[in-house]
């Protein structure tokens, strides 16, 4: 890090000895800022996934419902039994029979306000809530199956632990791909390094021959790669950040594509695109510059 | 300062020189002739670390030029002036940066050497020249700014190939007067040149050596020149 601070204070004159790069500068311009652009896509899939797979995680896996259907005259008997069974497994936090007005509130937007839930052999619903350990689902319903005939366990793991693992894995993805960027940027930015050395060959014999050591030369290369790299980067994010801002937000629907977006401090993140990209095309000349030197005996 | 010890040389095929044996003393004045393809340069070459040496051992210093690293090496061509057959610049920067050249890439600060430069230009004769691009000028004002080069870091030893190859009798004997001028405040210098009549007009101010090398071995010419 002391080597970064060192090579942007240091002097301009440095820079002067090397020939004004042509295309290499300008190629490492343009795929810092591709990169950066697809890096930020990639933070904000990840980020949403992760946000995703956490909140349907917690959320759904902390409910569940049960469901007792019987006929009209057997069921108090039956939902206080669950209740008192629900009371005594261990792991539930509480468990509560959702009221009429509630059952009709979830009924309302099938079958319209007038429903008289009270007259239809709907069945009745438990919402159940787990503590953080959670409870045994197939235990529970063996006990059940013994003492509420008519009670059904709706655990949603069914199709929870896909959901899961799918935001899990997307999330997974999400920074590989970030990893993978690094990587193609590096790889850029070595070629486009050994290009422009290989290009300066002539300079750099000149530059030996007056007393230039091989770290004050690689020093004008290294600078300004990681200087286009960095500065493309910024344009890139920016860029990328501004489409990102522009996706149409409907948390309300929720759904992942409208959920793919940066919040709170995540609209933070991004900034540390530009830096990174600056340290890998560093590192990444850095290296480019002593293998070349070595090899020009 | 610089030593050579059975020194041999080839590029690949035959030997192009043999056992080399010779002292540059601080302060010594050398001339060195022979042949066009005797290895002249390859010598020169040999006495900054841009070659090394196929058998024998090269001292500069009182080091192992083979046992350097490419740092010490560096630290080696800041005390060794060389002007090159070919004199080499950087085409990107105009005459007097390029002069300034073996400053900067040292770390000095280029703006309080500022009137040694000016001093140095006007001496060459390039002062109207500071600000041209180096293709942009004649073989003997690219000759005249590779010594500038050579000379600006005031360093121990300074090594001229062909210095006056491509310049009228007038400049090179001011090229000359600068040579002398360096050697009498001590410096090391050794020319390879072709120019008999620049030998003996050096011989007429300082106490200079000649070596010719001829069948691949470093000999004292005679005093016949
Ligand atoms: N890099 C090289 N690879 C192979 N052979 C070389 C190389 N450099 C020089 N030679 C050969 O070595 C021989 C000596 O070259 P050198 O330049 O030392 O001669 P010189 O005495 O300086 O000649 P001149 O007076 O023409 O400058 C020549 O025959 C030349 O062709
Ligand atoms: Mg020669």
């Amino acid at each position: 890090m002391s080597d970064i601070s060192g090579l942007i204070q240091s002097d301009v004159s440095a820079d002067r000895v090397v020939p004004p790069a042509g295309f290499t500068v300008r190629l490492t311009l343009f795929s810092a800022g591709a990169m950066a652009f697809l890096a930020v896509f990639a933070l904000a899939l990840s980020l949403a996934a992760g946000r995703l797979a956490s909140q349907w995680g917690n959320e759904l896996a902390r409910s569940s419902t049960l469901r007792i259907s019987a006929p009209a005259e057997q069921m108090d008997t039956q939902v206080a039994a669950a209740l008192r069974v629900l009371e005594t497994t261990p792991g539930i936090e509480s468990a509560r029979a959702l009221d009429a007005a509630e059952q009709q509130a979830l009924l309302e937007p099938w079958f319209g306000p007038d429903l008289p839930v009270e007259a239809l052999p709907v069945p009745r619903l438990i919402e159940i809530l787990e503590t953080g350990a959670g409870y045994d689902a197939s235990g529970l319903r063996l006990r059940l199956q013994g003492e509420v005939p008519g009670a059904v366990l709706d655990d949603h793991t069914r199709w929870r632990r896909p959901l899961v693992s799918a935001a899990s894995r997307l999330r997974m993805l999400g920074w590989l791909s970030i990893l993978l960027i690094g990587g193609a940027l590096a790889a850029m930015v070595t070629l486009a390094a050994n290009a422009a050395l290989a290009a300066n060959a002539q300079v750099i014999a000149v530059l030996r021959l007056v007393g230039a050591t091989d770290t004050y030369i690689a020093r004008a290369f290294v600078r300004r790669f990681t200087l286009r790299a960095t500065t493309g980067a910024a344009v890139g994010a920016l860029i990328g950040l501004l489409g990102v801002w522009l996706l149409p937000a409907a948390d309300d629907a929720g759904s992942f594509l409208t959920g793919l977006g940066f919040s709170g401090w995540h609209w933070g993140l991004p900034v540390l695109i530009p830096p990174l990209a600056g340290v890998t095309a560093f590192l990444a000349t850095r290296a480019a510059a002593a293998r070349v030197l070595r090899g020009l005996a | 300062m610089i030593e050579l010890e059975n020194v041999a040389y080839s590029y690949g095929g035959g030997e192009l020189l043999s056992d080399l044996s010779i002292k540059l003393a601080p302060g010594s004045f050398h001339f060195l002739t022979g042949p066009s393809g005797a290895g002249k340069s390859t010598f020169l070459k040999l006495c900054y670390a841009a070659l090394m040496p196929t058998a024998g051992q090269v001292r500069l210093f009182g080091a192992d030029a083979r046992a350097m690293d490419r740092d010490a090496i560096a630290l080696v061509r800041r005390r060794v002036g060389v002007v090159h057959q070919d004199c080499q610049f950087l085409d990107h920067l105009p005459l007097i940066e390029n002069v300034a050249l073996p400053l900067t890439v040292s770390g000095k600060d280029v703006a309080r050497e500022e009137t040694n430069l000016k001093d140095l230009l006007h001496w060459v004769g390039l002062t109207n020249r500071a600000s041209a691009l180096p293709p942009e000028l004649s073989g003997g004002e690219r000759q005249r700014a590779a010594l500038a080069r050579a000379v600006i870091m005031a360093p121990d030893v300074v090594l001229a190939d062909e210095p006056t190859g491509n310049i009228d009798w007038e400049m090179s004997q001011r090229l000359l007067q600068l040579l002398i001028e360096l050697n009498r405040m001590g410096k090391t210098i050794m020319v390879a040149t072709h120019d008999l009549a620049l030998i003996r007009a050096a011989k007429a101010q300082v106490q200079a050596r000649v070596l010719r090398i001829s069948n691949r071995r470093l000999q004292l010419a005679g005093a016949d020149l």
